[in-house]
């Protein structure tokens, strides 16, 4: 499903966030990425949607190589894959349906399916109800589910998420890990960057380390 | 990117017919949306429409006034005056029955014969160089027919004109066109001056625009890298800030019609009453249809393209990082 083959990136005046990074992801499996602060991991996850650029070697998504893609055929790319990005949160100036909505209504869904959809998403979340409400009215791990609602209303392929229980205590943390897990479970290829190494542990699954841009091991 | 839908993840495939329509329909929510958010804060779009409004409606308004004179022009009451100065040894006969003849013509509305006798007399009273022309032996000065042409329109003055000198008695014909002419100069200079201002406007509110949809977009740019995230084409990204544009254009273009309207009410009177003092049946003209949704098409136009620019040069940068 995502093949990375020797990939390395360099950061225009900066050392190089990734080393010849080599490892491949099969459909519906589930992997943590880990590793320091500043070890490569957001630069590794924005490859897969296009965010950044190779500097050197391939990224496969479902055999298509990303060098190859043109812009235009980049929204098709990331309909394809949910993400939960720390810096691309809620937008705070519309109500929970209408951030969870965003990726169906891109996607040129009827609102009839929307609405449907939507409120599967949020169900499935555990927030049914809060569509009308605005996400400052919920808590940070409300809005964080939020989030990964609509990481997930398109029924993408791929999830990412990139350090998704940053800020949150230990019992938000494993509610929200527990729920990636549902969505692995039912097939969604999923990859999780965090530095939650005791959640990890727990987890038992697949683990890729960076260390300094360098995949360290692969259990 | 089908094949990319594993097991479990059901594919989001939406039929071709249900996607249109959604796309229509999302046409509508954006538009619908983007007036809805003018309207959220009516004191800066008023203004923002109040300029391009003034910047529309000054163009607009002196096309019109151009209009009006060009009209009253046509129907002026100073005739154009056509001079026939006859051969010498042209008898007082000849003259005469050259006279008859012309108030005849249908392009003539009065012909007068001045004998070279009734110009003498004429041209010592108004002169006052009686003695001089008194030392001469014989009159020097030439029949004269005056006519008053018919014709309004300077080709048509030639061409009698022309005609008028190819006669035997003729010698030289003068056509007193300078007030025409020089009206005709005046009024297709300011035609020019108008248009020139016009494109200066025009681009003055491509500029109005082109900066309010920049704001915009600055002030929706977490939105956009969002969306950019999730999947949203450039076209999708776009779409808000065209329709803003869009309603800038059209609202501006309302107020300025609204502003020529009332110039015109408030001017028809006294300039009525002015231009029928020439003997004139003169109305003002209006906004007509035409040019009403001349103004109002041309509003929308520079508010879609000014949302262009700005969305072309701006939307590029916005990338989620
Ligand atoms: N846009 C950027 N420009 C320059 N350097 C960057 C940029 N983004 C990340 N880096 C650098 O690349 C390295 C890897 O960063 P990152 O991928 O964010 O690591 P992590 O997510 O593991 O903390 C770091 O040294 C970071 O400073
Ligand atoms: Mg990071």
């Amino acid at each position: 499903m995502i093949r990375f083959d020797s990939v390395s990136k360099r950061y225009p005046g900066g050392k190089e966030a990734l080393s010849r990074v080599s490892f491949e992801l099969k459909a519906g499996e589930m992997t943590f990425l880990t590793g320091h602060s500043g070890a490569g991991k957001s630069t590794l996850m924005k490859m897969i949607i296009l965010m950044e650029r190779p500097s050197q070697g391939q990224v496969f998504i479902n055999g298509t190589n990303l060098n190859r893609v043109k812009p235009a055929q980049i929204p098709a790319i990331r309909r394809n894959v949910g993400v939960v990005f720390q810096n691309h949160q809620l937008l705070f100036d519309r109500t929970v349906f209408d951030n969870v909505a965003l990726p169906l209504i891109i996607a040129g869904f009827k609102a009839r399916e929307v609405g449907r959809r939507v409120r599967a998403a949020l169900s499935k979340v555990g927030l049914s109800g809060t569509e009308k409400q605005y996400p400052i009215t919920l808590s940070g791990g409300e809005q964080q589910r939020v989030g990964i609602a609509r990481a997930v209303v398109n029924k993408p392929a791929v999830l990412l998420a990139d350090e998704p229980t940053g800020n949150l205590d230990p019992e938000l943390s494993r509610e929200i890990m527990s729920l990636f897990l549902e969505f692995n479970q039912v097939g969604v290829t999923t990859m999780i960057a965090t530095h939650d190494l005791a959640l990890v542990e727990k987890m038992n699954k697949r683990e890729l380390v960076l260390e300094h841009g360098s995949l360290k091991a692969a259990e | 990117m089908n094949r990319a839908k594993s097991s479990g993840a059901t594919a989001s495939v939406t039929g071709f017919s249900a996607r249109t329509s959604s796309a229509l329909s999302h046409h509508m929510v954006v538009a619908r949306e983007s007036l809805a958010s003018l309207l959220a804060t009516p004191g800066a779009s008023v203004m923002t429409w109040l300029v391009i409004g003034i910047a529309l409606a000054l163009p607009a308004f002196l096309y019109l006034m151009l209009v009006n004179v060009g009209e009253v022009s046509q129907g002026w009451e100073g005739k154009p005056r056509i001079s026939l100065y006859l051969r010498e040894g042209t008898s007082v006969i000849e003259g005469n029955r050259l006279t008859l003849e012309l108030q005849q013509k249908e392009d003539v509305m009065s012909a007068i014969f001045i004998s070279p006798d009734q110009a003498l007399v004429e041209f010592q009273r108004l002169s006052g160089f009686g003695d001089v022309l008194n030392t001469l032996d014989n009159n020097p000065l030439p029949g004269v027919i005056e006519i008053e042409s018919a014709n309004r329109d300077l080709v048509a003055l030639r061409l009698q004109a022309k005609g008028l000198a190819e006669r035997a008695e003729v010698d030289t014909v003068e056509l007193d066109l300078e007030w025409l002419e020089r009206l005709m100069a005046m009024l297709s200079f300011a035609q020019r001056l108008v248009a020139a201002l016009g494109f200066v406007l025009a681009l003055g509110v491509l500029l109005v625009i082109g900066n309010t949809t920049r704001l915009a977009i600055e002030n929706r740019r977490s939105e956009i890298e969002i969306i950019k995230l999730v999947g949203g084409t450039d076209s999708f990204v776009r779409r808000p800030f065209l329709y803003l544009g869009l309603w800038y254009g059209l609202g501006g273009a309302i107020f300025s019609w609204v502003l020529v309207q009332a110039s015109l009410i408030f001017l028809a009177d006294p300039v009525e009453v002015l231009a029928q003092s020439y003997h004139n049946d003169f109305s003002l003209t209006g906004l007509g249809p035409v040019m009403s949704l001349q103004i109002l098409g041309g509003g929308v136009t520079l508010g879609i393209v000014g949302a262009l620019l700005a969305v072309g040069r701006h939307l590029k940068e916005i990338e989620p990082r």
